[in-house]
């Protein structure tokens, strides 16, 4: 195979502890990403983050009709097939990160990349973010968003639960602060495969 | 010759609209079409209710059945909700197995009656681990013409307030159940979550209640479900161009004044129902 780069990111919270409860505040979980690990298709990537389908299929095709540059290449259809290897929580959120990075190693033509971010509110209103799937399921709401790299916009939302606007506006501005987390590492993990090769 | 320019360059036509703050119909950007709604139309079912969004059409028909609970909650009935999108309501549609369209609005549904608590399950109980109630909620689109969500989640409500529950006791000696036909009580409706749908254009312009054509030349949907506290029951938003959060913020103060609406317009027809 060639090219397999594995890149690595650990982001720590201040306390410099990874696993155990998390504080407010951006703390992801490690993550790290394979790409170019086929080599019948034009891209891959696999994604792996952290230890309902047409609806999920709608949402992250939608997203990514939204980014890719669709006009570019007129009579063309581009199929993103996600494989789920493992679900630890945050599952549609590492499926827009896996078919963003998929789609950037397929070099297909985007006005952005894009990044998928999960954060849930305990009864108490703590906000947590990238959560576990025990934590998804104890949490009064859990919402996930797509956000682009150029203006951390919002391009997709799902919520499950309920939550007030200010609730809903405080994960978005975590959301925006920890996709900068997101889009540095695609930037890192990007420019070790390609100095390398 | 505006309808040769409408075939041809339809988003253009409509930008010329956009531009003077209105659109084809005569809209403003902001404003909702006409809503009419009917309850209690389909004497066989448990609950019914029709509603209209301008031209966009879904009734709703409630069934009431028995079932066993399921077994990891006892206590707890069922709600199952089904959106059908048959091939009368467009041309789009085809015969056969429900479309993507139809699965992500029932899931939408499904999503909104978890999410809101409108229905508290443990009510639909009968007998804790032998028997409860199971809702079927069909909602069937007979005209459509953009905004379904909208027209379906406010169709649901309308239908789930006037289902009425007859009485069921379960006989000790036979463990069979009883109904008590002459006895019916209407559902404890906890939340009336409603649904106000926007489609983005150029990635700037908000409209409120897109119609079919808009909702095909736009460049994003999004729909936000609130309830009477102003609670968000659900922020969907499949793809499409982005938007910062002062324009989400921008689109929850119309979801406020949208539930005012719609909760007053549904006041006003039980009221005129309630004599029966």
């Amino acid at each position: 195979m060639e090219g397999t780069m594995h890149a690595d990111a650990k982001i720590r919270a201040e306390t410099g502890t990874e696993s155990g409860p998390r504080g407010p505040g951006c703390s992801l979980r490690h993550f790290a990403c394979e790409q170019n690990l086929l080599s019948r298709p034009d891209g891959s990537a696999s994604f792996m983050q952290g230890v309902a389908e047409k609806s999920r299929e709608q949402l992250i095709r939608n997203t990514c009709e939204a980014v890719v540059l669709g006009a570019l290449h007129p009579r063309t259809s581009i199929t993103v097939v996600l494989q789920v290897i493992s679900d630890a929580g945050s599952l549609l959120a590492c499926c827009l990160n896996a078919a963003c990075m998929a789609l950037v190693d397929a070099g297909v033509p985007m006005r952005a990349l894009f990044c998928g971010v999960t954060c849930t509110l305990g009864a108490d209103g703590t906000l947590v973010l990238d959560p576990t799937a025990k934590q998804e399921k104890e949490a009064r709401a859990v919402l996930t968003f797509a956000l682009d790299s150029v203006e951390q916009k919002l391009l997709m939302s799902t919520t499950k639960g309920l939550y007030s606007d200010a609730e809903l506006q405080q994960c978005l501005a975590a959301a925006q602060a920890a996709s900068q987390h997101v889009f540095r590492f695609y930037r890192e993990s990007l420019q070790r495969r390609y100095s390398k090769s | 010759m505006a309808a040769g320019f409408k075939t041809v360059e339809p988003l253009e036509y409509y930008r010329r609209f956009l531009k003077e703050n209105c659109r084809p119909d005569g809209r403003e950007l902001g404003e909702f079409r006409t809503t009419t709604v009917n309850i209690g139309s389909i004497s066989t079912a448990d609950g019914s209710a029709l509603v209209k969004l301008g031209n966009t059409t879904v009734i709703c028909g409630v069934k009431a059945e028995f079932a066993a609970p399921p077994t990891d909650a006892p206590d707890k009935g069922y709600v199952v909700p089904n959106v059908d999108l048959p091939p009368l309501c467009s041309s789009r549609f085809r015969s056969g197995p429900p479309g993507e369209e139809a699965q992500v609005a029932s899931q939408f549904i499904a999503d909104v009656i978890e999410n809101s608590q409108i229905i508290q399950k443990e009510d639909l109980c009968i007998s804790p681990g032998k028997l409860a109630w199971v809702l079927y909620c069909d909602l069937i689109c007979l005209d459509y013409d953009g905004n379904i969500l909208d027209a379906c989640t406010f169709a649901l409500l309308a239908a789930l307030k006037n289902v009425q529950l007859p009485e069921v006791t379960i006989n000790e000696e036979t463990a069979l159940a009883e109904v008590n036909l002459k006895t019916k009580n209407y559902l404890n409706i906890r939340t009336h979550p409603v649904a106000t749908s926007f489609a983005v254009f150029d990635d700037t312009l908000l409209i409120v209640d897109p119609t079919g054509e808009e909702e095909h030349l736009a460049t994003g949907t999004l729909t936000i479900v609130m309830d009477e506290e102003g609670k968000l029951c659900c922020l969907h938003k499949p793809g499409g161009s982005g938007l910062t959060g002062a324009k989400l913020q921008d689109c929850m103060s119309r979801a406020v004044t949208r539930h005012k609406e719609v909760k007053k317009l549904m006041d006003e027809v039980i009221k005129s129902m309630k004599p029966k």
